[in-house]
């Protein structure tokens, strides 16, 4: 049976406005299940879901795991080490084997962009994408765009500036698809070497400076600088990109309304941001968090309908 | 020896001499006996009538991958000149880059022992550049075109050393070969799955920018000012090598470049969805790209068409983008490609399609074929200009099904191939 | 029905509901989303006009709590629960029509996932028959008898700018 976001979810790009409206309103009430005394509700009890990180992740993972479990679904962690996938078994072995154990559902998380199109394309469950390398990652995207809505009522003409290292971020991607879907003006603001081949032409402004970032934007999402990109090449130190990029309280005091600074975290206090914006008045990255579980419910709610009709399927053992 | 062959009725095509009309052509003895109105064949001639069709120099396609020594379950000697002679090709350059690296004379003698047996298409050697292509040490160019090779390259790696490539150009016009450089600039292409531009932006992959293969066309350029030497630039895919190369020849300098028919066919955009059967390197470029290489095919910028030939398990490509081998076959679709991308849209001339795929690509390599002058060899190919097929790669007589063209409905391909005067591939069905 | 029908109705299920409560001490009073909603809250008007009382009131949503998820996939939209302390109390539970069951079975369901009521009592405007699970309604507006085919169609001047009540027979 279709669902009303299709089979899976990979990608903002492939979605459209009223599908993440949809997943946006569905977040709501499931605001209120995780607030109940009793956190969980029967809708996808029975159904089988397998969280499937081949990446190491803390935050996504448990942020998933209580989206089902609160959904009274029935999940299995596979982490990359001590399984078989260690062992070099590739992808796509992985998944069937796991489909052949008659799941409804893969979260995955992957280090090589399009991983979750290329599982969805292979396998009957609905695939949904938790982080695909440096392409996507949706459910991020969409908490981020909720806690937006939470904050000032609507995405449409709202400016945001997101800022950091675009290049190598799944999270600016699909906030970038996402809001620009849902009529947000989005600016990119971090160093040239951090922003990827033709950007604008996705349809974002790029704002070379954080300071003039700052003067533009309603809200700010400040993107995790990978420690690694310095030893890549792509800065030359962190102390630098924080003196010259980083999001400090200074330079935030210089901004002519409140603005609403978002992290998608983890966060690393003193290089892309600063501890005192981190925990000051501005920040809403706790109540992303919050949101988090209630927009991967909703998702994982949504996409539960279109589950694999085994008997159908003409048996797989 | 084999029975004489009268070829028919044909529209006889040579680029080599400018000629196009009706004529018979006889093959005897191994060569090309006449070319002419109505011969009158010896006792004991196979007639072929060959009205409708155009009857060519055999296709030369100087840069296959065959995959033996090695990776015998992808390819081989025998299976790469099987599809060479489906696909109209009379003579293949198999490129160095097997298991062990042909940098050496008993892999140049092993791989035309293997060709002999399998006695379809002509395979020429390509010597590696350097040892192992390691990029350090020159290989024994000497022995190995003493062995048989016609070029050397390093190809599926550049000649990063601008040092070891000047001493290449310079050694190898002690024996007359041209020198095959893969032109990409490692520390720029490095991790690189795809064209840097939007594509590679939406899809989250990191790109290999145009610039990676022009710096080291400039410098090729430039190194073959200085020595003098045959530089040949394998798969070019950019507009900027176009233009390079044009400034270049202009100048009067020894280069020589060719184009494989998915860079004039297709662009980055094939890569959406991850599809790893459009993932090469070089990559699949822009249109603007696209645009440049069929125009430099046009004014001879590009001399030659070749198809880097790199076969590949299916499951090897059924992978994740960034972890999915490069290239694609490409010999039993080349000529239906160029068809319906160069000819039918009113780019090139037929003649002009099999002076890039046969004549030049001949003289480029110093090889025999290419003519159909009286006593050259009978490498000859009859082809259905016209004939509307689909791409079905279960069907290839390639080992491997690794093409971006499934499906696809191509015009015009070989009937018939004759090499050495003996019919290779008959096209039945 | 039109509005006067269903006014008279609705007052006779105020006062039999108090009379089931004996009072409105303990009363909470539970619309099932959606017209069960604006159901309970004119309900609870008149009781508390004629009581001056101000007993609890609570919405609640039964979407996450269907058994027919696979069959008819995903409801577009999940709507408010809002709960007031059931712990003890009397809780009645209203909705528009009661037909098979299964609804009333899923807001049992979640109730008992809030707390744990001394009494639940249901109240619908409509029993239309046709029930597929032994549940039965305590206090009724009306009893109508229907056939699988046909539809009864309430409409409230909150959401649907009347009040009427209306059966589409099934061709």
């Amino acid at each position: 049976m279709p669902t009303p976001l299709g089979k899976d979810l990979t990608a903002l790009e492939y979605l459209s406005a009223d599908q993440i409206r949809l997943i946006l309103d569905t977040a709501e009430p499931f605001k209120e299940v995780s607030e109940r005394q009793i956190k969980k509700v029967p809708a996808l009890r029975g159904k089988t879901i397998v969280n499937l990180f081949f990446e190491a992740s803390t935050r996504t993972r448990i942020s998933f795991e209580f989206a089902e479990k609160r959904l009274s679904a029935d999940t299995v962690n596979v982490a990359s080490s001590g399984s078989s996938v260690s062992k070099g078994e590739t992808l796509v072995d992985t998944a069937r084997n796991l489909e052949a154990m008659h799941i409804d559902m893969v979260v995955i998380r992957h280090h090589a962009s399009g991983s979750a199109e290329f599982l969805g394309k292979r396998i009957r469950s609905s695939v949904i994408n938790a982080g695909d390398g440096k392409h996507e990652h949706p459910t991020q995207g969409l908490l981020d765009i909720l806690t937006l809505r939470d904050k000032f009522g609507k995405i449409e003409g709202l400016k945001v500036a997101i800022c950091g290292d675009l290049l190598h971020s799944r999270v600016g991607r699909s906030n970038i698809h996402g809001l620009l879907k849902l009529g947000a003006e989005v600016a990119v603001c971090g160093p040239a070497s951090l922003l990827p081949r033709d950007v604008e032409s996705l349809g974002v402004t790029v704002i070379p400076h954080i300071e003039d970032a700052i003067q533009w934007a309603d809200a700010l999402n400040i993107l995790r600088l990978q420690l690694e990109r310095m030893t890549a090449g792509y800065i030359p130190s962190l102390r630098e990109y924080n003196r010259v990029f980083g999001l400090s309280t200074v330079r935030l005091d210089r901004a002519p309304k409140d603005l609403v600074i978002m992290h998608p975290g983890p966060m690393n206090r003193g290089v892309e941001i600063d501890s005192e914006v981190a925990d000051g008045p501005h920040s809403v990255i706790l109540p992303q968090v919050t949101n988090g579980v209630a927009v991967r419910m909703a998702v994982l709610y949504l996409l539960a309908g279109g589950a694999p009709d085994w008997a159908q399927a003409g048996g797989s053992e | 020896m084999s029975r004489p062959i009268l070829l028919k009725g044909g529209r006889v095509i040579d680029p080599s001499r400018r000629s196009d009309g009706t004529a018979d052509v006889l093959l005897q003895g191994g060569r090309i006996e006449a070319v002419g109105l109505n011969i009158l064949p010896p006792d004991g001639t196979q007639v072929v009538e060959c009205a409708g069709k155009v009857v060519a120099p055999g296709l030369i396609d100087v840069h296959v991958h065959l995959r033996e020594p090695g990776q015998e379950d992808l390819e081989t000697v025998a299976t790469g000149a099987m599809a060479a002679v489906a696909g109209g090709f009379t003579g293949i350059c198999a490129m160095p880059n097997t298991d062990p690296v042909c940098d050496n004379q008993g892999v140049v003698g092993f791989v035309i022992a293997q060709a002999q047996r399998a006695a379809k298409a002509r395979v020429y050697p390509i010597g590696a550049v350097s040892v192992g292509q390691k990029g350090q040490q020159l290989a024994e160019f000497g022995e190995l075109v003493g062995a048989g090779a016609v070029a050397v390259s390093d190809d599926g790696k550049p000649v990063a050393s601008s040092h070891l490539m000047r001493m290449a150009l310079e050694y190898a016009k002690t024996f007359g070969i041209p020198v095959a450089d893969h032109c990409e600039d490692p520390t720029l292409a490095a991790g690189g799955s795809m064209h840097e531009g939007i594509i590679s932006t939406r899809l989250g992959l990191k790109g290999i920018p145009a610039a990676a293969e022009e710096i080291m066309v400039a410098r090729d350029i430039l190194l073959a000012e200085l020595t003098g030497g045959h530089v040949h630039l394998c798969h070019m895919s950019t507009r900027g090598s176009v233009e390079l190369i044009r400034r270049a020849k202009d100048a009067g300098l020894r280069v020589t470049a060719e184009a494989c028919p998915h860079h004039f066919a297709l662009t980055h955009e094939s890569c959406l969805g991850y599809n790893t059967n459009a993932k090469m390197n070089p990559p699949l470029r822009e249109d603007l790209d696209r645009e440049a290489i069929r125009q430099g095919l046009k004014d001879g910028t590009i001399d030659v068409i070749a198809t880097d030939h790199a076969p590949h398990h299916y499951d090897a490509k059924e992978r994740e983008f960034d972890d999915a081998p490069n290239g694609i076959i490409g010999l039993e679709t080349a000529f239906g490609l160029a068809m319906a991308e160069l000819v039918n849209t009113g780019l090139l001339s037929l003649p002009d399609l099999l002076l890039r795929m046969s004549t030049t690509p001949a003289r480029t390599f110093n090889l025999p074929g290419g003519t159909l002058a009286t006593g050259a060899p009978a490498d000859v190919v009859v082809l259905d200009p016209a004939i509307q097929w689909v791409v079905q790669p279960e069907a290839f007589f390639s080992k491997s099904r690794n093409t971006p063209f499934a499906g696809r409905t191509l015009t015009g391909r070989a009937e018939l191939t004759i090499v050495r005067g003996q019919v290779a591939f008959q096209r039945t069905s | 029905m039109d509005d006067r029908a269903i006014a008279r109705c609705l007052a006779r299920m105020a006062s039999e509901i108090v009379e089931r409560a004996r009072g409105t001490e303990q009363l909470v009073i539970v619309g099932i989303q959606r017209r069960g909603v604006e159901l309970a809250a004119r309900l609870k008007r008149l009781i508390d006009d004629a009581e001056s009382s101000h007993i609890a009131f609570g919405k609640l949503d039964i979407t996450l709590y269907r058994d027919d998820l696979q069959a008819v996939g995903p409801r577009p939209m999940v709507g408010e629960t809002t709960l007031p302390e059931l712990d003890g109390k009397i809780v009645v539970i209203v909705d528009d029509v009661l037909y098979t069951g299964r609804t009333v079975r899923a807001a049992l369901d979640e109730c008992a996932d809030f707390g744990r009521p001394r009494r639940i009592l249901l109240c619908v405007l409509i029993d239309r028959g046709g029930r597929e699970l032994p549940i039965q309604a305590d206090i009724i507006g009306v009893t109508v008898s229907t056939g699988a085919g046909d539809r009864v169609d309430v409409l409230v001047r909150e959401r649907d700018g009347e009040d009427a009540v209306a059966i589409v027979r099934g061709t």
